[in-house]
Formats: structure tokens, sequence, C-alpha cells
């Protein structure tokens, strides 16, 4: 069976490419990307801002339970055709990690399937693999306080 | 979080490769492992104790000596590090659908 959702991150490249087929209409799937309230629902996050058209400009941050700050990003627009393409720059603030560069392209397979390809760019292919590597951390780290608390308690 | 960083940065260094590729076919005590290398014993010494720390290496006692084998299992995990971020994406994207088709019926009605 293949995988729903797919990532390539060939050797020797500063490139992601995440590949994803969805059971909705085109226009739906594009919505999700330039709806403030649309985008903070599946994103878990709040969206401050979300200018989604040429030169516009976003920033969202995700609070834990008691309202603190966890996570904020921002970027700029470049480009936005409506139902084709997406190009912005992505960041990740208060982190060492540099500016990406986004191209989601959108395509229709039917009346109600569409496609996603977003390829992501980035400064080194060093911060590449570091990027990767995050929710895989996060997955040995959570496991070894799993097992600390076990330990402990 | 130390773990983590331990893993990759284990894998990046071209020796420790060396090391972990030499143990894997055959448990080896820290003496012999050095006499394959020019390094000093030390550095060699140290090299398998970063090894060791993140679960790469493991430890057997036989009689006085101190043998080192491989985990395979530990490598696996690393060879596998795309999973983790995939699944992300994949748990990000179904929420996506799931919003959109929650949004799709409220506006059909």
């Amino acid at each position: 069976m293949e995988l729903k959702t797919q990532v390539k991150a060939g050797q020797g490249q500063q490139e992601i490419v995440i590949s994803r087929q969805f059971d909705l209409p085109l226009e739906l799937l594009f919505k999700a990307f330039t709806e403030a309230d649309l985008f903070a629902q599946w994103m878990g996050t709040k969206v401050l801002k979300l200018e989604a058209e040429n030169y516009g400009s976003y920033r969202f941050e995700t609070l834990d339970p008691s309202g603190k700050v966890v996570f904020s990003a921002n970027g700029t627009f470049h480009e936005v055709v409506l139902n084709r393409k997406i190009v912005r720059t992505f960041q990740m603030e208060g982190t060492p990690f540099p500016a990406q560069l986004e191209f989601l392209e959108f395509e229709s397979l039917s009346e109600h399937s569409s496609l996603l390809k977003m390829q992501i760019i980035f400064r080194s292919e060093a911060f590449r693999d570091q990027l990767l590597q995050m929710p895989f951390a996060s997955g040995l780290s959570m496991a070894h306080d799993r097992l600390q608390n076990l330990m402990t308690h | 979080m130390e773990t983590r960083r331990d893993v990759f940065q284990a894998i990046a260094d071209p020796t420790r490769r060396a090391i972990l590729s030499l143990v894997a076919a055959g448990a080896m005590t820290p003496g012999t492992i050095a006499e394959n290398f020019d390094a000093t014993r030390q550095t060699i010494s140290r090299h398998i104790r970063i090894l060791n720390e993140c679960d790469l290496l493991e430890q057997k006692q036989q009689g006085r000596e101190i043998l080192y084998y491989f985990n395979p299992d530990k490598m696996k995990e690393v060879s596998d590090f795309i999973e983790p971020f995939r699944k992300m994406w994949e748990a990000r994207f179904d929420q996506l659908e799931a919003v959109m088709k929650q949004y799709q019926s409220k506006n059909k009605s």
C-alpha cells in the first residue's frame, strides 16, 4: 500500500519534498492554507496574521495550557495563485534555524480529490537534517522522560 | 534532550562510524578496537564512551575483560529517523482533511 503522505529527502540535497493526496476538492484544500480560522484549526495554533496574497505576510504562535508561548513562526507570501500555488518563506522564531523557502503546488485529481506537493528549501543540508530529526529527537526524549518517570515514581 | 544530540553526534563522526562497523562484525575489547586505529588509545576510549552513552555500543563483562558489542536496534532507529517527521506531517494533514470536511458539510446545509 502506498503511504498517503510521502517525504523525500535525498542525500547531498538541501530540500525536503512532502506530497499528500487529500479526499477534498482542490478549492477546499487551497482554502485550508489561506483562511486564518481554518489554518488555526488544523495547525492547532493561534494565527496572529495571515495575508495570503502577493507580498503579504503571516505570523502564528502556539500556546501551552497556561497561556505561555511555546512556539512562534512567521513568513512572507511571495506569490499566491488561487487554487494553484503558494510561494512563501517560513521562519521559526527564537531558534537558530534560518528562514526556509517553500513552494506549495496544488492539483486537482478528481471532483473530490486533490494533491499537494510541498518543496521546502533550506539554507544547508545540515539545517535540513536537523529539522528532519526534530520529531525523531522529541520522540526519543519523550521515551527518555517516560523512562525517567518510571524510575522515579 | 541529551540523548538525541548524542545519537546524531555519535554517527556524524567518521572514526565512530568506523568503530561501529568494526564492532558490528563481532564483540571486542577496547584494546582490540584501539589496535585498528592510528589514534591514541585515549582518543579511541573517548569515542567508545560516547557510543556507549547513546546505546549504540553495549558493554558486557567477560571474566576480567570488558567486551563491547553493537546494538543493531539502536542503529535501526537512526536509519528510520525520517519516519517520525513523516508521521508528524501525516497527522497534520489528517487534521486538515477533517477540519475541511467539517467546513464543507457546514457550508452545504
